[in-house]
């Protein structure tokens, strides 16, 4: 049945074919409705009366001054919650209002509603807390330890993964160790947390939100809120990008509280400063790293204990520090194998999914080894990792064999045979090109280029044996004579381009022009996550099937209807085509007043949980690689970096829109140049230094340099039109390849990053 | 406190508080939320908007410094032939991801064309830098202010 879309491949707007969104224009004409957009009549604004301590015991709460305040509606604490007061989305151990402890800086504690929003923000400074300050524990490795008090029922250790392979005790001629440190990323989408949230009439109520899971939402929301999941109905509105911020739940359940209390349609919205204690961040890491090899420099065993700061609630760190752990080798073949990984509980910020989800940390570690290692070995730094590269049928530390592409050489020649930019010419070259920018603090004196690479893996869609599954709804009518197709699913458009790439699925599916893409919401069965660069693949294939289906009783229809063999019939042009009589019916004429309206379930192939001894298992459905090589000027005297140029190449299996799969690869670099060289929330004793964009830096359009891209399309035979997740590769071995390349410019070792200035400068 | 100005073209008489911006007032006074929110400290340029024919981070702007002027929002750039061609271009060009950033680079592309109608790639680095986008990297807004450029001189329009 696939004769629908042989030959029509380049028909506009379908599979493969560069499609401009639908969703462009409006967003350029500023008429596209975001979550902070939202009004409804009537409407309050809620604010957030937050933690002011890493750790306390709260003795009391006193609203009495905020209530009285002229145009407050009503003040809300943890007695107010209605159901149970928990969520999160691995373990439900967080408050939705702090109750007897607050665990961090930032922490929700009371919620105000009130006429104005500025009313409501000092209605929330008025609210007194009073508490009892606990010894904060914000030292990782402490919590690791057993040191400090316990923040959680059952300890501090939120997980701990284990991976072992071959002989515990392997020789190798060459061993290079290395302590890794990644600074705590933050997601920074530049659309705060927002929503809107309206009392219903039958006692539920709908939410208008930006969420990367409606029904993860609406599920831990139903049980907050004490009401049956079909009481509490969510729609996505405009989402301001995700990025992995938007997993955890942040203003839902307190508009929600506040909507159902006042009988009044509640509008959130957090301010920037806000927003960085709003949602979790990318975990800060330790990695120390010990890699063995034979002489020619092929790998003998890898080393690795991994600790991820998880901060005071789960959030996602067990997933998170799974995934750390069984991409710590990276993409090479390791015979011998030995990783621990940890996330622990602490009183810092907590931290969950940001793009790369525990393979970014991991890479710097691996790749800063490798360079270490062909260091040692005085050989080329691409050689030695074209020595160890997996390909197709290699295994994985976790004993996975690779049976997709996994063209990691290729890649990696790739970037290394891109023409390198022209060589800094202080003569001809802009000094707002040089590092240190338009501060002008050098004309090329004291400036050395460096080149760097690194490669990267990492899984793509849901591990571990994890029943994974999108749902969609197609239904094709006649409208003004016209077919129409419309596709109805609940997956979050959060930027990345998946309204359109559904519409390219049923253009190419169904042959028809019109496609409408219903709003995502509650109403349909559940997608999942737009998260683990799954949603093209796991919605887009639940799309198809759809498609499949309402293709199927087409033709069946056509089949009663034209006295014809359903095998001699397909669609194309808008009509069903028999071969036989060679004559079109359109599909106007065919279906008249009828609806064909079909919702289909897609999974992925089944996983499967690893030994928890040994993390030996086939726990992934897909691997992705990406390869990177950075160029970079440095100021060796200031210890200011001029990134040149960075190439990447990276196979996506099939571009589904070729211009989106660049724009995300695209902006997965710059949050990788960004977590490389500026990106850092900057926690002192559990206290947050820069949350704003004026502390919190990320690249501008100075700081981004031109950016070369190779895209591979080696189609897998497990995923729909052989794609495979764009969204976080271009990411993950990017500062691993920047970092790279400062160390060849000045010689000397980094180990952290973001790479601050006075490292390389040599006066920290 | 009653604020009086014209927007879009068109007078507004509205009622404001006098501590908000006119970031606020437009988003929520009067309708007009196209122009984004995603900083209020004058760092992202979302909430680029024309005061005066000057463009101006609206989050920075009292409300009522607007008493009298002559405002221009996203929303106002677009005629009756349908969108300006610097949101031709970034539609087309793939500049548009999430879209939270593109109300105010579209101001801020739309300012820095007419002031500069063919600028180096150097002036468009510089030029747009106040702006800041998450998810593009700007490769693509880059080709959208290539490519309206274009546009706008064969069309001979320069606002
Ligand atoms: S919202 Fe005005 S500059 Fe960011
Ligand atoms: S498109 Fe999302 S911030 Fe620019």
């Amino acid at each position: 049945m696939t004769a629908t879309w042989a030959g029509q491949r380049a028909r506009p707007g379908t599979v493969g074919t560069g499609t401009i969104r639908a969703d462009a224009i409006p967003k350029s004409r500023g008429d596209f409705a975001f979550s902070s957009d939202l009004y409804a009549d009537g409407m309050l604004w809620g604010a957030t009366v937050r933690s002011r301590y890493p750790y306390a015991r709260i003795k009391s709460i006193d609203f009495s001054a905020a209530a009285v305040m002229s145009g407050v509606r009503c003040v809300l604490t943890h007695h107010d919650v209605p159901g149970r007061n928990r969520f999160g989305l691995e373990i439900r151990d967080q408050p939705v209002l702090a109750d007897d402890a607050v665990r961090y800086v930032g922490e929700p504690v009371a919620v105000v509603a009130a006429d104005h929003p500025e009313i409501a923000r000092r209605a929330a400074e008025a609210v007194a807390v009073e508490y009892e300050r606990l010894d904060a524990l914000t030292d990782p490795r402490l919590a690791l330890s057993g040191v400090g008090p316990d923040l959680h029922d059952g300890g501090n250790v939120v997980a701990h993964h284990r991976i072992r392979k071959g002989s515990a005790e392997p020789a190798a001629d060459v061993v290079v160790r290395g302590v890794y440190h990644v600074g705590t990323q933050d997601q920074a989408f530049l659309g705060p947390e927002s929503c809107l949230a309206i009392p219903a009439l039958d006692g539920g109520v709908e939410l208008y939100c930006s969420t990367q899971w409606l029904h993860i939402d609406q599920d831990q929301l139903a049980d907050v809120l004490s009401l049956p999941l079909d009481k509490v109905r969510l729609t996505l509105s405009g989402v301001g990008g995700a990025f992995g911020g938007r997993e955890d739940l942040s203003v839902q359940a307190h508009a929600c509280l506040l909507a159902l209390r006042t009988g009044r349609p509640i509008k959130m919205v957090y301010d920037r400063e806000e927003s960085f204690f709003g949602h979790v961040h990318r975990h800060p890491a330790r990695l120390e790293y010990e890699h063995g090899a034979s002489a020619d420099g092929c790998l003998v065993y890898v080393r690795a204990r991994i600790l991820l700061d998880g901060g005071a609630y789960a959030s996602t760190s067990r997933a998170v520090a799974s995934n750390a752990g069984c991409f710590a080798c990276g993409p090479y073949e390791v015979p011998n194998v030995s990783v621990d990984s940890y996330a622990v509980y602490t009183n810092n910020p907590p931290c969950g999914a940001m793009r790369g989800f525990g393979a970014v940390q991991s890479c710097f570690g691996y790749e800063s080894q490798m360079d270490k290692l062909a260091a040692e070995l005085g050989l080329d730094p691409v050689e030695v990792r074209l020595r160890n590269a997996v390909g197709t049928g290699s295994a994985m530390a976790t004993g996975q064999r690779i049976d997709g592409p996994a063209p990691v050489a290729e890649l990696l020649r790739r970037v290394r045979d891109m023409e390198p930019p022209a060589p800094a010419d202080s003569s001809t070259c802009d000094d707002v090109l040089m590092p240190g920018g338009a501060a002008n603090t050098t004309h090329g004196e004291g400036v050395r280029r460096g080149v760097g690479y690194g490669v990267s893996v990492k899984n793509i869609c849901k591990s571990l044996g994890y029943d994974d599954y999108g749902t969609a709804r197609v239904r094709l009518s006649i409208s003004g004579g016209e077919p129409v197709a419309e596709v109805h699913t609940a997956a979050a458009e959060v930027g990345q381009g998946l309204t359109t790439v559904q519409a390219q699925i049923v253009r190419t599916e169904l042959g028809v022009r019109q496609v409408v893409v219903v709003p995502a919401d509650t109403r349909v069965g559940d997608a999942g996550t737009s998260s683990a660069s799954r949603q093209t693949w796991i919605s887009g294939g639940a799309v198809r099937a759809a498609c499949e289906a309402v293709r199927d009783r087409v033709l069946r229809i056509a089949a009663a209807t034209l006295g014809a063999e359903l095998s001699e019939l397909w669609l194309a042009d808008e009509c069903v085509r028999s071969e036989r009589t060679a004559t079109d019916v359109p599909l106007a004429e065919l279906l008249g007043s009828t609806n064909v309206d079909e919702t289909r379930v897609f999974r992925h192939r089944q996983t499967f949980p690893l030994d928890p001894e040994t993390g030996q298992g086939d726990g992934h459905v897909a691997f992705a690689f990406a390869a990177h090589r950075a160029v970079v000027d440095v100021d060796t005297e200031l210890g200011l970096v001029r990134v040149v140029e960075i190439a990447c190449a990276e196979d996506v299996g099939r571009a589904m829109n070729p211009p989106a799969v660049e724009g995300q690869m695209h902006g997965g670099i710059a949050q990788g140049l960004g977590l490389a060289l500026m990106e850092e929330v900057q926690v002192v004793d559990g206290y947050i230094q820069n949350p704003s964009f004026t502390d919190y830096l990320i690249p501008t359009t100075l700081d981004m340099p031109p950016v070369r891209l190779s895209i591979l399309e080696i189609p897998r035979d497990d995923s729909p039109y052989g794609l495979t997740g764009v969204g976080e590769p271009a990411l993950l071995s990017c500062p691993a390849a920047v970092v790279a390349a400062i160390r060849d410019a000045c010689g000397i070792d980094i180990t952290r990053i973001p790479v601050r200035p006075e490292i390389i400068a040599g006066c920290a | 406190m009653r604020l009086s100005c014209t927007v879009n073209g068109q007078r507004r008489d509205i009622d404001v508080c006098p501590a908000e911006s006119l970031l606020f007032a437009l988003r929520e006074r009067m309708g007009l939320p196209g122009t984004k929110n995603a900083c209020e400290q004058g760092e992202c340029g979302s909430c680029t908007v024309y005061l005066d024919g000057v463009a101006v981070c609206a989050c920075l702007i009292a409300a009522g410094q607007a008493e009298g002027g002559d405002v221009v929002t996203v929303e106002g750039l677009a005629d009756d032939e349908g969108p300006h061609p610097v949101q031709q271009a970034f539609a087309e060009s793939g500049a548009v991801q999430c879209g939270f950033c593109t109300p105010g680079l579209i101001v801020a592309v739309h300012d820095v064309l007419s002031h500069s109608p063919r600028p180096t790639d150097a002036a468009i680095r510089e030029a747009l830098a106040g702006n800041l986008c998450r998810c593009t990297g700007y490769e693509k807004i880059f080709d959208a202010v290539r490519s309206a450029a274009v546009r706008m001189s064969a069309e001979g329009k320069r606002r």
